[in-house]
């Protein structure tokens, strides 16, 4: 059987952004059936336990379990939900096409969720850059407002709830949760030092839960659908439901596709509904499987590697944002590996003195390396460098992130980097020596 | 982070917010339990007024949410999209990260360069057009990726390029 998209069904109709669109497609009747169909916040919050969802966002955490953090007893504090639309891993371009093309599924979600952990005022917190994202989001809350699902009372029901759009500014650590909070406080994003989880002490000081923008969106169809059925999508009961994935790179046919969790990596590249396979019938040589700060894979190990949570921990990379960038056999992988050491360099919010001093090292080896002024002792020194960045010297994971291509690149493609070190130039030919980006 | 950039223009001068902006700062500040946490929005009405953020403007937004100017300062220079100096009209954002390097992206920045004889920050003599590097714009499926002012314009190319640079008023 075919697989029936669920949250891009109806992405690229026409005017799929418009409230009467929406509702004409079944829209808001998950809303309408939680808060007048007798549900009571817990019972949501078990419903979305019950469906297996798994954080969209990056780290994969079971979504009912972490609302399930929020104290029962708040000491009169709100609870906040804020949603996580700052998309801006490298690769990863599906929460955008989500809000540009069917923002009334992530509000709907968004409410929900929001009954479901008590909360009165949301925030949609968006990266800078989508100014027309914000727009299509902000035209879709003031028509929520108008048919009544936002706002005081909401269809009757006695639950009131606000959202606010707030716009970021141009920081990719503000993706990071507890970035997000303090750049919402009218701080820099430096993440906070946990425990406290946000859960407990988030925002203004009160329990806070963070969720990605494609979770909210999910939130909306197990409501509606229910939980066995969200379960039965996907691999196994702890990999489930419907998933986008990012696909760029050197495919035929890059974009955002949906499919059930746990689709084979294999299909995903090479599949007539999907990649269509490699551009100029290039082969493989690695693929990121989860945007920037997942570890590398090898052509070899993409043989056998189900595109979910597990399937990805099992090959020691990560799903993280489902963001699958593929490179062919003519790319320098010590090039690529200088591009993203750039990326964590420029990105470092500063706080760690490891990941501030260790970033840009790391592009400054991998940019002498690649520019054919390597030394013998420098593959040596990056790993040295990575491993004094890891395992909890920090404040947030961005630095296990940003070594995380560079230890992948190394462990997997020595010889391309010994190569480098040797004959001052790349194992691929001399071409990817003279493309620079400054 | 940013660099420190910080054009001082004349110093002591106020700058007061037209009317329009007012009114929007006027209904940004109820949504929010703290003042300080409108700083991120109330900058963006600077930067939509002005163009850029002056060390005027900056003060003016600090005194309008009681927030000692250092705070400000601060939070400006660690985002990299609010203008710490004014920008051409046009300004010219190339992504060069991963999926758009793949792509070409430091082949279209050379071209611009060479097409504007300006480097990278620079703005053209006449005003019209400022170029800059940005990091992933999510727009990798259409690489190389940019945008112009608020707009995408992918997938980019040299041709493409050029016909837009004349394009633009
Ligand atoms: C450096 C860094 C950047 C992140 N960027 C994002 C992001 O852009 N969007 C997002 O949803 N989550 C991002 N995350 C994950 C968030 O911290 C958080 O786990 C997530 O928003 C939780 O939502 P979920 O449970 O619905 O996935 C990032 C994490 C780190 C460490
Ligand atoms: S690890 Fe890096 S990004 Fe994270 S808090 Fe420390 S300095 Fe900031
Ligand atoms: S890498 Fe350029 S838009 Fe994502």
């Amino acid at each position: 059987m075919k697989f029936e998209p669920v949250l891009l069904a109806r992405v690229g109709r026409d005017r799929s952004q418009a409230i009467d669109t929406y509702v004409a497609d079944g829209g808001y009747e998950a809303l309408r059936k939680v808060l007048t169909g007798g549900w009571t916040p817990e019972a949501v919050t078990e419903e979305v336990k019950k469906s297996g969802l798994r954080g969209r966002g990056g780290a994969g955490f079971p979504t009912g379990v972490k609302w399930s953090f929020v104290p029962k007893d708040t000491k009169g504090k709100p609870v906040y939900l804020l949603c996580n639309a700052d998309e801006s891993e490298p690769g990863t371009f599906k929460d955008r096409l989500l809000m540009e093309d069917d923002p009334h599924q992530m509000i709907e979600g968004q409410i929900i969720s929001a009954y479901a952990v008590k909360c009165r005022n949301s925030y949609v917190y968006i990266r800078g850059e989508f100014f027309h994202a914000a727009r299509v989001i902000q035209r879709a809350i003031d028509e929520a407002y108008q048919e009544g699902f936002l706002g005081e009372n909401i269809l009757g029901s006695g639950f009131s709830h606000d959202i606010t759009v707030h716009r970021g500014a141009g920081a990719y650590i503000c993706g990071e949760e507890t970035g997000l909070i303090e750049s919402l406080e009218g701080k820099r994003g430096q993440p906070r030092i946990k425990p406290p989880f946000p859960a407990v002490v988030g925002v203004f000081g009160a329990p806070t839960i963070v969720n990605n923008v494609e979770t909210l969106c999910c939130v909306t169809h197990v409501m509606k659908r229910g939980a066995d059925w969200f379960a039965k999508i996907g691999r196994n009961e702890k990999n489930t439901g419907p998933k986008l994935y990012c696909l760029s790179g050197h495919v035929n046919r890059p974009g955002v596709y949906e499919a059930p969790m746990g689709l084979p990596m294999k299909d995903f590249l090479f599949g007539d509904d999907y990649g269509r396979g490699m551009k100029d019938g290039r082969k493989v040589k690695a693929v990121i499987p989860g945007g920037a700060s997942a570890p590398m894979l090898t052509a070899e190990e993409i043989e056998d590697c189900p595109l979910d949570f597990d399937g990805l921990i099992a090959k020691k990379s990560m799903l993280g944002s489902a963001a699958i960038i593929v490179m062919n056999e003519d790319t320098c992988i010590v090039d690529a590996a200088r591009n993203l050491a750039k990326f964590f360099s420029h990105e470092s919010c500063g706080q760690c003195t490891p990941c501030r001093e260790g970033t840009p090292w790391l592009h400054r080896v991998l940019d002498r390396i690649e520019e054919g002024e390597g030394r013998a002792e420098d593959i040596d020194l990056l790993e040295k460098i990575s491993n004094q960045m890891a395992n909890g010297m920090t404040i947030c994971v961005f630095a296990d992130a940003a070594i995380a291509p560079v230890l992948s690149s190394i462990g997997k493609f020595r010889d391309e980097y010994r190569h480098h070190v040797e004959h001052k130039q790349c194992l691929v030919g001399p071409r990817a020596v003279v493309e620079t980006t400054a | 982070m940013t660099s420190l950039r910080y054009a001082v223009t004349s110093a002591g001068r106020r700058m007061e917010f037209p009317p329009e902006a007012l009114e929007r700062i006027e209904k940004i500040l109820p949504r929010y339990p703290t003042k300080q946490a409108a700083l991120l929005p109330v900058l963006w009405v600077a930067q939509e007024t002005w163009g850029w953020i002056s060390k005027e403007a900056a003060e003016e937004v600090a005194r309008i949410l009681e927030l000692p100017p250092a705070h400000v300062t601060g939070v400006l220079t660690f985002y990299t999209m609010y203008n710490l100096e004014p920008v051409g009209r046009h300004l010219l954002q190339f992504c060069t990260s991963i999926s758009c390097h793949l792509a070409g992206a430091g082949q279209l920045v050379d071209h611009c360069r060479k097409r504007l004889g300006i480097d990278l920050g620079g703005t053209t003599p006449d005003g019209k057009f400022t170029m800059v590097e940005v990091e992933c714009i999510a727009g990798c499926d259409r690489a190389p990726s940019m945008m112009v002012n608020d707009g995408y314009h992918e997938p980019m190319d040299a041709a493409k390029l050029d016909a837009l640079l004349k394009r633009l008023p």
